[in-house]
């Protein structure tokens, strides 16, 4: 407790170790140096620790292949997303797209842009059906991610199945296209002192907001075909 | 279209105009022989001076005058699938100085505002400490507290004026933002109360609500000046800004600073989840994606005039107003110009300069009425200065979503009516 004041720390030293000695009847572990909080059950750190990575840890046992997961995409999940990922008005689009990065309207989806896998995985079984969270058995989401990867051609046997055992040996297409980032990509101050006086001869205005008018209490309904998330 | 547009434009400003006229109106008629001003005449016309107003308890939690009920946050339909998991825009144009009120901080939900009472709150702290601890809002608010300014601006702010000049208001190019007054226990206190194992390298901060939020976030930034607020202003968070607990994350895109937190797992790499990698990652012309992109980088605004508030007062005196910040330090310098960025002044920053805070710059100017180009330009305290939109488009294209810290011109008409361009 570095943030505390020498002073503070010496006259609040009795008070801590009260209440460390409080602390440690519901902790077995030692206290921590305030002694608060209680020490998390195995069954509390299960219940919510469900997250998992790339390199498959976390993953819940189970498995589902590409037909099962056919039939509760359709039950579940095509209302947005539509029957092939194609996504339901501005409900994201999840299938297809590969190629389309460097388009002038990329369309990116878990085939054309997600890195990894496990992604997909963790976010249904977190997150979705949307409005409906964790509702899926492990067996569900396998099954269900199963049938991303063969709407994204990732596989193309209807009858594989995606498990615990074998979901790391799966590469989305475009894993190797991230990058660190490299900022700063625009000069700094002591290489470009920012001009103060007759930075340029003359101005025009070469785009108005107008000539797309899409700004809300127009009088019309708009679609720009952009998104914030 | 073009004559919708004019129409909605019109409509857009007559409120703000109708007030202006008439004190227009009454200004020229200043040094003349003029009719007295029944406002001041009139005891009918001042009910106010003679009868009483309401008592102390008459709104127990006080609001705006009714006069600026349309001081509210907006949202852009067209923009998301579902007003569950969706944004709405601060009315920077209706603000001063540098707090934005509680009420009208932006907002963003992927699954909705989660309602959670005190006392069924709970945080966790699990992986790769020697206690795995869990907490409750008794238990915070025992931990040493801080008092900090941050803003918080969502990594999509101006994410939409990447191919060009679309949204005409302020609160819609540049409303993914507010900055807010927080206090909280240190991250940093949390995590050694449950001592973290020598293999630590990351947290993933997770929230309660039904999108589940996980982020990873790098342990050094934890362990620097990340926070678990309680308070907002001085009062409680609000519902829609994680109550009762959110991370703050100063400086960084505002998609880390979790709300309704309820679990921080400590490992020892990233997780890649959905919002940091198929979202929240910014695309490239080329077709690679930058990842990690945390940085807010430094980035101003004029927001008074703007489109939403055009100058109605005529030419003579006139006050140019706007906010600058950057997720890199404090604003050093901010550089305004209203011929479209020949001749350049200096702005000058009014009230606190706070680290990783929103700050307000003022430029007075005696306006003669010809058309302006404004625009401001920001420079921070680690040397970034706020680029042109095209410089970078040149570096990154126009299919990042994210991170446009770009210059926003304002062209004012010589009636006073702003609009959303681009300039050579």
């Amino acid at each position: 407790m570095s943030r505390f004041p020498e002073r503070g720390r010496r006259a609040g030293a009795s008070r801590l170790l009260a209440a460390a000695a409080l602390a440690l009847a519901a902790a077995p572990a030692a206290a921590g140096p305030l002694g608060l909080g209680r020490a998390a059950t195995p069954a509390e750190v299960a219940a919510w620790d469900i997250d998992v990575r790339p390199d498959g840890t976390g993953l819940p046992e189970g498995a589902g292949d590409v037909l099962t997961g056919e039939e509760v995409f359709a039950e579940k999940c095509a209302y947005c997303h539509g029957d092939f990922g194609e996504g339901v008005d501005r409900w994201p689009v999840l299938a297809g797209g590969q190629g389309t990065l460097t388009d002038e309207r990329p369309v990116k989806t878990i085939g054309s842009y997600w890195p990894y896998l496990s992604t997909v995985f963790d976010y249904i079984n977190r997150a979705m059906p949307f409005g409906e969270a964790q509702s899926l058995s492990p067996d569900e989401v396998y099954a269900i991610t199963a049938y991303l990867l063969y709407m994204n051609d990732v596989v193309d046997d209807d009858g594989f199945v995606l498990s615990h055992e074998n979901f790391s040996e799966v590469r989305l297409p475009n894993e190797d296209n991230f990058r660190a980032d490299p900022r700063p990509d625009t000069p700094l101050a002591k290489a470009a002192p920012p001009c103060m006086t007759g930075c340029k001869d003359s101005v025009e205005i070469t785009a108005r907001a107008v000539i797309l008018d899409v700004t809300p209490d127009a009088d019309e309904d708009s679609t720009a075909g952009i998104s914030v998330d | 279209m073009s004559e919708k547009t004019s129409a909605s434009r019109r409509a857009f400003l007559r409120t703000g105009l109708a007030g202006g006229l008439a004190a227009g109106g009454a200004a020229l008629a200043a040094g003349a022989a003029r009719a007295d001003d029944p406002l001041i005449t009139d005891l009918e016309a001042q009910p106010w001076t003679q009868y009483l107003g309401d008592g102390v308890d008459a709104a127990p939690y006080g609001l705006p005058s009714e006069h600026e009920a349309h001081v509210v946050r907006r949202n852009v339909a067209w923009l998301t699938a579902d007003p569950v998991s969706s944004v709405n825009f601060t009315p920077l144009h209706e603000l001063e100085g540098i707090i934005t009120p509680n009420g009208l901080c932006f907002e963003r939900h992927h699954g909705g505002v989660a309602q959670i009472a005190p006392s069924e709150w709970r945080l966790m702290i699990n992986g790769l400490v020697e206690r795995q601890l869990v907490f409750t809002l008794g238990d915070i608010m025992r931990f040493p507290r801080v008092t900090r300014a941050h803003f918080l601006e969502c990594a999509a702010n101006s994410g939409m004026e990447w191919r060009g000049a679309q949204l005409n208001g302020v609160q819609y190019t540049h409303g993914m933002i507010h900055n807010v007054m927080y206090t909280g226990v240190p991250l940093r206190h949390l995590l050694e109360e449950a001592g973290l194992k020598g293999s630590a390298q990351w947290l993933l901060p997770e929230g309660g609500d039904a999108a589940g939020m996980t982020r990873s976030l790098p342990l050094e930034k934890a362990l620097d000046d990340c926070l678990i607020a309680t308070h907002m202003n001085g009062e409680r968070l609000r519902p829609e800004q994680g109550y009762p607990a959110r991370l703050v994350v100063p400086g960084w895109e505002g998609n880390m600073w979790v709300k309704w937190i309820r679990r921080i797992e400590v490992g020892d790499r990233p997780w890649h989840h959905r919002e940091e990698t198929s979202k929240y990652t910014d695309l490239m012309a080329d077709g690679t994606a930058r990842r990690f992109t945390w940085e807010m980088d430094v980035k101003s605004v004029v927001t008074n005039p703007s489109p939403q508030a055009p100058i109605t007062h005529g030419h003579g005196p006139t006050v140019l107003s706007g906010i600058a910040w950057s997720g890199r330090g404090a604003i050093r310098e901010v550089h305004v110009t209203t011929d479209g960025g020949i001749n350049w002044h200096q702005a000058r920053i009014e009230g606190p300069s706070l680290d990783k805070s929103m700050h307000r710059f003022v430029y007075e100017f005696d306006w003669d009425g010809a058309p302006l180009l404004v625009q401001s330009r920001a420079v921070d305290s680690a040397g970034f200065v706020q680029p042109t939109k095209n410089a970078l488009r040149k570096v990154r294209g126009v299919n990042s979503i994210y991170h446009n810290n770009g210059i926003q011109t304002w062209a004012i008409s010589s009636e006073g009516e702003a609009e959303n361009v681009e300039i050579s």
